[in-house]
């Protein structure tokens, strides 16, 4: 079991922001997860994302880990930020610059739709 | 066995008492909900925090049972 703690914390160590979802950005197998693409690609922002489609033991055990039931999950500087709903309600709020720009993370707000 | 709405207000008032809950079921097939919750265990708390209240109440539901349970949360 702690074998499968250190793989999760160092795919969340493994770049500034990380998107545990089911599919890829690319191709999302799921709403929530295109949301949360949506919204990273709305403010630019550069992500790894983690296909937990692909591994079982990561898909049970990132809820674990944070103790949070759904997929996607995003992680910010190894921070858990939310999933979907979280997400879209900091893009709406704005807050989620304030967080980029608190973790001095580059963002540039594109012209697509979130 | 998917969950009615009175389902979902019950678990949440078990840990909310004192919440004023709206619910929508999205998709009309009992598993794709969007909760709006507003209560006063809320305040001062993060929205991981609130929504992680709500979770608790709907347990093991959360992901089987129940696929999708969208979440607002309100400090009243």
């Amino acid at each position: 079991m702690a074998d499968l703690k250190k793989k999760i914390s160092d795919l969340i160590s493994s770049d500034d922001v990380v998107l545990f979802m089911k599919g890829t950005p690319d191709f999302p197998q799921c709403g929530f997860s295109a949301n949360v693409i949506g919204i990273l690609n709305y403010f630019g922002v550069k992500f790894s994302s983690i296909n937990v489609l692909e591994d079982n033991e990561i898909r049970e055990g990132i809820k674990e880990f944070s103790d949070w039931p759904t997929i996607p999950q995003i992680y910010i500087k190894k921070e858990f930020v939310g999933g979907c709903d979280i997400l879209r309600e900091m893009a709406e709020t704005g807050e989620i610059i304030q967080l980029l720009e608190k973790n001095n993370l580059p963002y540039k707000i594109t012209d697509q739709a979130p | 066995m998917k969950l009615s709405s009175e389902d979902i207000v019950e678990m949440i008032k078990k840990k909310l008492p004192d919440a004023k809950i709206h619910i929508e079921d999205l998709r009309g097939d009992k598993d794709h909900y969007h909760a709006t919750i507003e209560s006063k265990k809320f305040k001062g708390l993060s929205k991981v925090q609130q929504h992680k209240i709500v979770y608790d109440a709907i347990g093991h539901h959360m992901g089987t049972t129940l696929h999708a349970l969208m979440l607002t949360t309100k400090e009243q």
